[in-house]
């Protein structure tokens, strides 16, 4: 499996917001453990899709030039669930960004229903600073492959070829 | 221009929020990590709120200074603030109570010059 929590962005607006789309899929192994007859898409994974929506937002307006981690989850709220067959759409819109890293507000929807909301804080990072070797680095919101989400769609999607 | 007082309340409204506080645990002299339990990753949480609640911008390094403390800092002997180091806290940190902590000015006291009070002086200063 690869660490990709979501599947695509649907709208991006750099600094400002972005959406991504998340499909959730008996595929997934998790889901039959997540739970034994009552498969429901796990809260954390929600929120590092939306960390990876915001993660990637936030990391587009210096160009990718630092490393953005997930540093602090101040509130997250779930008013509902997503199982296999939903779609959740993730909205991540920046309230704050500077040097140091930046802020996202978020929501997770399927369809007109509310699933989750709060807001999720990431610091910058660079390989020159003292702490870089002590981070693991599974804490990074994006690596060089989950930029690879930025590309999806770009090859045109099947509604182009009606 | 807003009263000390309703300075204190949004100051304490931020660290509520940002720290999973009590109304009453918030102070006027408590410790941001010692007494609240802040970790260093709250403090750019509580920055941006401050931010956002007073409309205003603070400079990296400005609320929480960075780097005098370290080693190489020349502001530092034995793990002692020295005469040079203090004479920095005060310039750096005009919010806080330096002359407390120049009574015992070991690097690991350092931390307990971040108090809720600091927070409303600097923003006392910033938005007069």
């Amino acid at each position: 499996m690869r660490w990709f929590w979501i599947d695509r962005f649907i709208e991006f607006e750099s600094g400002s917001y972005a959406k991504s789309v998340k499909n959730v899929t008996l595929a997934e192994e998790h889901l039959h453990d997540h739970f034994p007859g009552f498969p429901v898409m796990p809260g954390s994974l929600m929120i590092e899709g939306l960390a990876q929506t915001g993660g990637i937002l936030l990391g587009e307006i210096n160009d990718f030039e630092h490393i953005v981690i997930l540093a602090k989850v101040p509130q997250m709220t779930f008013h509902s669930w997503a199982c296999p067959g939903d779609q959740l759409i993730y909205t991540a819109k920046i309230t704050n960004s500077g040097e140091e890293g930046g802020a996202v507000d978020v929501t997770a929807m399927v369809g007109d229903r509310l699933v989750a909301e709060g807001s999720i804080i990431f610091v910058h990072l660079d390989q020159s600073d003292s702490e870089f070797g002590a981070i693991d680095q599974k804490n990074f919101v994006f690596s060089m492959n989950l930029l690879g989400i930025l590309d999806v769609g770009k090859a045109g999607t099947g509604e182009d070829q009606g | 221009m807003p009263t000390r007082d309703e300075i204190f309340d949004s100051v304490r409204e931020t660290l509520v929020d940002a720290l999973g506080l009590d109304d009453d645990e918030v102070v006027p002299e408590a410790t941001l990590m010692g007494d609240l339990g802040a970790e260093s990753i709250d403090f750019l949480d509580i920055a941006f709120r401050l931010e956002k609640a007073f409309d205003i911008k603070i400079p990296r390094g400005e609320l929480f200074p960075e780097n005098i403390a370290s080693s190489d800092s020349g502001f530092v002997k034995d793990g002692v603030f020295t005469e040079a180091g203090i004479a920095e806290l005060r310039t750096k940190m005009p919010h806080a109570d330096i002359d407390s902590f120049a009574d015992d000015p070991k690097v690991e006291n350092m931390q307990d010059l971040f108090t809720v009070d600091m927070l409303v002086n600097f923003l006392e200063a910033r938005l007069a």
